[in-house]
């Protein structure tokens, strides 16, 4: 397969990834939004470490596997926290810096 | 059309599609089982990459942990769905034409990636015409425990503070 392939699907899944960002309204579904974008990131580094000819690639996956993993641990921890305060997954309820 | 060929088509939709269903649904525990189903089309464009210790730590560490931590998550703040009204009102589509920019952003920076893909040179290039396949565990393990040493065991902090603060935040004491 050519590399163009790869990237052009990598493209769209950071593109559906930043648009999950920018439009839904709920922290777990942003959070997932996250997670898609990485995995696109992740393919283009595995495409092209492969047509290098290089390990690089898959060893950057894991670290950015592992960032992923320490990123979920805690921003689920903080929606939890928040939702303690305020029953509510909106980002439109956590406006205020203090309450 | 060659079956590798055919492969990457299905595992690339199926990446796609359930990408795209993780942000078409209002309940967050479909969003966390579709976006498995993405993982496992990753996972199998892995595998064509000739990256298969990728593709299986694709699935242990993200679809078997991290999103059982999602899943987790999910089922303890017990929400099933966004507040329909409340979608509505802080939905960037209903809002004043200023407050918009966050999606006019993501617009641009689609059309952005797309320009700067369609005036990359040597796209066409296959990815395995030029060089032969590192995909030996053991090579793996060699370049990561000499070459990213360092990385690795930054990596590991980040890990055990990550955790920690994961405990420290989520605790039910008030402060």
């Amino acid at each position: 397969m050519p590399i163009g392939y790869y990237l052009v699907l990598s493209g769209l899944l950071f593109t559906i990834g930043a648009a999950g960002v920018f439009l839904r309204r709920n922290l777990i579904t942003l959070l997932l939004s996250v997670e898609i974008m990485l995995n696109a990131v992740n393919l283009t580094f595995v495409a092209f470490g492969r047509q290098f000819g290089t390990v690089d690639g898959q060893i950057i996956t894991f670290f950015v596997m592992t960032v992923a993993a320490a990123e979920a641990a805690v921003g689920l921890a903080l929606v939890i926290a928040l939702f303690r305060h305020r029953e509510s997954l909106n980002p439109e309820a956590f406006t205020s810096l203090k309450w | 059309m060659g079956f590798d060929q055919l492969l990457f088509y299905v595992f690339a939709g199926v990446a796609v599609l359930g990408s795209l269903l993780v942000i078409g649904q209002k309940n967050p525990i479909y969003s966390v089982l579709a976006i498995i189903v993405s993982f496992f089309g990753l996972s199998g464009l892995y595998v064509l990459l000739e990256a298969p210790f990728v593709a299986v730590v694709q699935i242990i560490i993200y679809a078997g942990a991290i999103m059982v931590l999602f899943l987790f998550t999910v089922m303890l703040l017990n929400v099933p769905r966004e507040d329909a009204s409340e979608w509505d009102r802080a939905h960037p589509y209903y809002r004043p034409w200023a407050l918009r920019a966050g999606a006019a952003m993501a617009v641009l920076m689609a059309v952005q990636l797309g320009w700067a893909l369609s005036r990359t040179q040597g796209l066409g290039t296959g990815v395995a015409d030029e060089r032969p396949a590192v995909s030996s565990v053991a090579e793996l393990g060699r370049v990561l425990f000499t070459d990213y040493m360092f990385a690795f065991e930054v990596t590991s902090i980040l890990i055990i503070i990550a955790m920690v603060g994961a405990v420290v935040l989520a605790r039910k004491r008030e402060f």
